[in-house]
């Protein structure tokens, strides 16, 4: 560490106050500017979906009319998905740790990444106005199926151009990534010398790039037809509603792994840390992301089984939804062999890790009930596929951000929280999150429907579960939120290297300076390396 | 924060930049790749509605833009090599005979389209929805085909006439010349579009 060392939170560049963050080029500050976004946005998608909890305490209308709950839940949907879990863990930690952990000193196109930003807020904006206009909330669920989205009287027009937009930052963010990766690693740093955090990254900027084209193009095939009625959609002129699920979904099934495998790269990054062992597997974890990457582009047809498809198509999607389910749980398996016979240290990331693992695990395996046609026909568009994809989304996504942000806070602030309270806060978590979802799998089953704002008495008892998980849930994030707001406010000065890590960022300071690295940083050939 | 003042040395990789290019060019690929996977679907179901309408469409026209536009991937090609061999003058006048290719393209498109909404046939039109199906779906889709590629066109011009300007204030030489190279290769996509879109739209026989 040089005696001249300023760190990128103090440094002073062209700009002073808030157009330091804004105009910022950094790819550290630019992560920050989408971490403060994200979880505001994520703030308000919690809030509207406790609303629709509160809603549903007794049968009838409890504290809200039908339409406004259509409203809510197509809110509550492109708010999370759109604006807080897509971007979510690539936009802020790898923005942040992409370059450090390949020893790079920014992403290769530094004013794209923050032209990407802006777009972000251009679409998130645009996505918040659509709620607001006098037409009223969309009400056609995250998906915007067709024939419904094309005749309905709401502003679905401006909600699937700020999708669309929110679309093209997602690209230019995977294509920034993807050339980082390529033209930037540190001399010495081959793709197999890569921590696997990066892995997880790679693979998923892929899958931006390639992937959101497709949605961005349908969209705006929405948006013609519902200017120009050009008929792709619209039987009534020989098109076909069905064609839109299909070009929705070879988009928005592989969204799903843009979600969960930057998750998965965090997750790999915290657990050899915390149980001091070289990481179980590295060929397999790495490959296995770039697996799941390519076969994820051929699923899917799984999300339609019941909208009429040849049973020849329906048993291929179903085979395939099986086989991505392989590398998946290559990753658990190699995650748990990683702990054998390590020193594990309960520290509050590895609480978070070791809760990811328990409900991805549930979420994956429900996966495959939902992936075999039989099972799924009984309970597709009831409850169980929302507590299904809660538990994949938010309890692997969610809990593997929770993980992140108290593996790294201390990295990216140079400054410690409080582990009791963050221990507690994510067991609360944990409790909450299961009392909220796992009854909706029970009475899912039972014939529960999902988007209802109305329901039989009979599944009263878990709808009162899931209620009183929902306010768990809430407090405990409150709790955990505070915990690390007073950390980063008045907690102590963290050191270079909190948990005795081996990738490149602990040997850096915390926070790190302005270009990451003031000495060229030492590649190791495998980057967990404990002896 | 500016990278100029901060950097010590301006960091420049000219091979990042053709990644990226390139990517974004997958990018756009995919993004017709969706209007042709729609395109597809529709002529398997109406093959003779689809061959009917395209007769209303003149094969001349669709024949002399694809000429225009491969003369132009061909200009602007030699206005790199011209670059690297210094003759200045030369490039700026290769750019701007590319340009005028990519002018001459609109206005084809211009009296063509022109054609079809003096009889009344443009997206939305009530004779539109008088149409045979077949019919219908091949024109909203030749409209929206079309239109998004003349899009194309038009950001294709307007990144062209910056290297123009950048090749005459001379921040693009014969040692830095990746600008106008990421340009061309997406003037390049743009004609690679059309050479799909020309025998899809025009030939279906």
């Amino acid at each position: 560490m040089s005696t001249e060392y300023i760190s990128f939170l103090d440094h002073q560049g062209k700009y002073k106050g808030i157009r330091s963050w804004i105009f910022a080029t950094d790819h550290k500050r630019i992560a920050f500017l989408y971490m403060y976004a994200i979880a505001s946005f994520f703030l308000v998608g919690a809030l509207l979906g406790l609303l629709m909890r509160i809603e549903l305490i007794s049968p009838g209308e409890t504290i809200m009319k039908p339409q406004t709950y259509n409203g809510l839940f197509t809110v509550h949907g492109i708010i999370m998905i759109f604006m807080v879990v897509i971007p979510g863990l690539s936009a802020v930690f790898g923005n942040f740790f992409l370059p450090i952990l390949i020893g790079a000193k920014d992403v290769a196109f530094p004013k794209l990444n923050l032209f990407s930003w802006w777009l972000f807020m251009l679409g998130s904006m645009m996505a918040i106005a659509s709620q607001l206009l006098k037409s009223g909330p969309p009400d056609t669920g995250w998906t915007f199926y067709a024939p419904y989205s094309t005749t309905t009287g709401t502003n679905v027009i401006a909600a699937t151009t700020a999708a669309f937009i929110l679309g093209f930052s997602s690209i230019l963010t995977g294509l920034n990534f993807i050339v980082t990766v390529h033209r930037m690693r540190a001399p010495g740093m081959k793709f197999f010398n890569m921590p696997l955090f990066p892995w997880a990254i790679y693979a998923t900027a892929w899958i931006q790039l390639l992937a959101t084209p497709v949605v961005g193009i349908t969209l705006i095939m929405l948006i013609a037809e519902r200017l120009f009625g050009i008929g792709f959609f619209n039987p009534d002129l020989g098109g076909d509603p069905v064609l839109f699920q299909h070009l929705f979904w070879i988009y928005s099934h592989p969204a799903v792994y843009i979600m969960i495998l930057p998750a998965m790269g965090v997750i790999t990054e915290i657990i050899p840390t915390f149980c001091q062992k070289k990481v179980y597997g590295y060929k397999a974890i790495a490959l296995s992301s770039l697996a799941i990457a390519g076969v994820g582009f051929l699923v899917w047809g799984h999300h339609m089984y019941t909208s009429g498809m040849s049973e020849q198509a329906r048993w291929f999607f179903s085979l395939l939804t099986f086989i991505v389910a392989v590398p998946s749980a290559i990753k658990v398996f190699n995650w748990i062999s990683t702990m054998y016979k390590g020193s594990i240290d309960m520290k509050p990331p590895f609480v978070f890790a070791l809760e990811f693992i328990f409900l991805f695990m549930i979420g994956g395996l429900t996966g495959l009930i939902l992936g075999s046609v039989a099972t799924d026909i009984q309970v597709h568009d009831t409850s169980f596929i929302v507590a299904h994809f809660h538990y994949i989304i938010f309890g692997g996504m969610g809990f593997a951000f929770f993980a992140a942000i108290h593996y790294w806070l201390p990295k990216m602030y140079g400054k410690m929280y409080n582990f009791k309270r963050a221990n507690i806060a994510a067991v609360a978590l944990f409790i909450g999150f299961n009392l909220l979802y796992f009854p909706q799998f029970i009475i899912g089953v039972q014939g529960m429907p999902r988007r209802y704002f109305d329901y039989p008495p009979r599944f009263q008892w878990a709808q009162i579960t899931s209620t009183i998980g929902g306010f768990i849930l809430v407090s405990a994030l409150i709790l955990m939120i505070t915990n690390l707001i007073i950390g980063v406010r008045r907690g102590a000065k963290a050191p270079a290297n909190p948990w005795n890590g081996t990738t490149l960022e602990w040997q850096i300071p915390s926070p790190p300076p302005l270009e990451n690295f003031d000495e060229a940083p030492i590649v190791k050939e495998n980057p967990y390396d404990y002896k | 924060m500016s990278e100029h003042i901060t950097h010590v040395e301006e960091h420049r990789d000219d091979e990042a930049s053709k990644l990226g290019m390139w990517l974004f060019i997958f990018t756009e690929l995919l993004l017709f790749g969706g209007l042709f996977l729609v395109y597809s679907v529709f002529r398997m179901q109406y093959p003779a509605n689809f061959h009917e309408a395209s007769l209303e469409l003149s094969v001349t026209i669709g024949a002399i833009n694809t000429v225009v536009l491969l003369f132009s991937s061909m200009t602007i090609a030699m206005a790199i090599t011209a670059i690297q061999k210094k003759n200045k003058k030369l490039t700026l006048r290769l750019i701007s005979v590319t340009v005028l290719m990519a002018l001459i393209f609109l206005v084809n498109k211009y009296f063509e389209w022109g054609h079809k909404f003096e009889h009344g046939l443009y997206p939305g039109s009530d004779l539109m929805h008088l149409l045979e199906r077949g019919h219908h779906l091949y024109f909203s889709l030749y409209f929206f085909m079309t239109g998004l590629h003349a899009l194309h066109i038009i950001v294709g011009m307007i990144l062209l006439i910056i290297c123009y300007v950048k090749v005459s204030k001379g921040s693009i030489t014969n040692d830095r010349f990746v600008f106008l190279e990421n340009g061309a290769l997406y003037w390049h996509l743009v004609d690679l579009i059309w050479i799909f879109l020309f025998p899809l739209m025009y030939l279906i026989s």
